[in-house]
């Protein structure tokens, strides 16, 4: 995780733009980076952060996540206005800003879920789906920004890293079998 | 430019032809490829006109220079090389960023409706290597260019503007 953004640290473009750029720029790295350690925690695959105490993780890092993509739009706008209401309005010459426009309302409305999960009372099979479900589009999402932007990031380490993200999220799915939660939960009282 | 010229003289005659054909046999449909192939305006891109300041002064340079923005100004429908044409060049370069009003300069078109202006290296920003121009004036209607460098190391772009009179 370090790597791709200690290479983007060294980028010549940081010496031709000024603060704010540099972090809008760092704050979508570092919502990248987030989306390697999301998946990794939803599946319990670190050992340090499993079950209960993961999830909870995961939900202060889904928070982080909301911080950094409005930090990273915020900083955008002070940069140039224009450029990031034409991304917003989908109206942008640049194919990339709409990945990262609707990564960037799938992954709202999945925090959204998260957070009013209890009080809307949302059938744990309808949570699970719908989360999934945007968890996909916002990874998918932002690794296709990612990709396209000709930035700060140096392009080997940020497409090894992209691969990891999708190969992490896949995983994680499949290993869960998110779509099936109640042939899973059977499945599991069967054998107990 | 010479080209240019005389492959109009041909299509013109050729168009001609096509016309007193269709004059003879009676079938206006034939008239209208001839009228369609006449040059057509260039359109404004998308994000063109974004961080436009309106009036940017001519300048023989943009800045410490280094790089080229050339391109060409013609008049749609005949493609006429339009002379003395105004147009604004700007772009997030490495001495600073589009909505500065220093990174801003214009230049006119010579007799031959070319326009070249040294600017500062021009860097990727918003994920692309882009460049911005705009045409000024009041005889033809406003357009705006947003051009992509095929590499970001180039060190020169070049835009077209084919300019519709109003």
């Amino acid at each position: 995780m370090a790597v791709p953004i200690a290479l983007a640290a060294g980028s010549p473009l940081l010496a031709w733009r000024d603060g704010v750029y540099v972090a809008s720029s760092f704050a979508g790295m570092l919502a990248l980076a987030l989306l390697l350690v999301q998946p990794l925690l939803a599946g319990g695959y670190l050992p340090a952060l499993q079950a209960r105490r993961g999830r909870r993780v995961h939900g202060w890092l889904g928070a982080a996540l909301v911080t950094l993509i409005l930090l990273h739009v915020a900083g955008l706008w002070l940069t140039s206005a224009p450029d990031v209401i034409d991304a917003l309005l989908f109206a942008s010459p640049t194919p990339f800003s709409a990945w990262g426009v609707v990564a960037m309302w799938a992954a709202f409305a999945a925090a959204a879920l998260a957070a009013l999960r209890a009080r809307i009372r949302l059938a744990p099979k309808v949570w699970r789906l719908s989360h999934t479900a945007l968890a996909v589009v916002v990874v998918s999402g932002s690794v296709v920004h990612a990709w396209l932007v000709d930035g700060t990031m140096e392009p080997l380490s940020k497409a090894a890293f992209c691969l990891l993200v999708l190969l992490a999220t896949a995983k994680v799915i499949l290993d869960l079998r998110a779509w099936t939660l109640m042939a899973r939960t059977r499945r599991s009282a069967d054998r107990r | 430019m010479t080209d240019d010229r005389s492959t109009r003289r041909a299509f013109l005659a050729h168009g001609s032809v096509l016309a007193g054909a269709a004059l003879l046999t009676g079938t206006p449909g034939l008239l209208r490829p001839a009228q369609a192939q006449g040059l057509a305006p260039t359109p404004t891109m998308p994000g063109g006109a974004n961080n436009y300041i309106p009036g940017a002064p001519v300048v023989s340079r943009i800045g410490g220079g280094g790089f080229w923005m050339t391109g060409t100004v013609r008049r749609a429908g005949d493609g006429a090389p339009l002379p003395g044409v105004r147009i604004q060049i700007w772009a997030h370069t490495t001495e600073g960023r589009e909505n500065d009003a220093h990174s801003h300069g214009a230049t006119l078109t010579g007799a031959d409706g070319t326009f070249r202006l040294e600017m500062p290296q021009i860097i990727p920003a918003f994920g692309q290597a882009h460049g911005h121009l705009a045409y000024e004036g009041n005889g033809f209607k406003t357009v705006f260019l947003r051009p992509v460098m095929a590499r970001s190391r180039d060190t020169s772009l070049s835009a077209h503007f084919v300019l519709q009179p109003v």
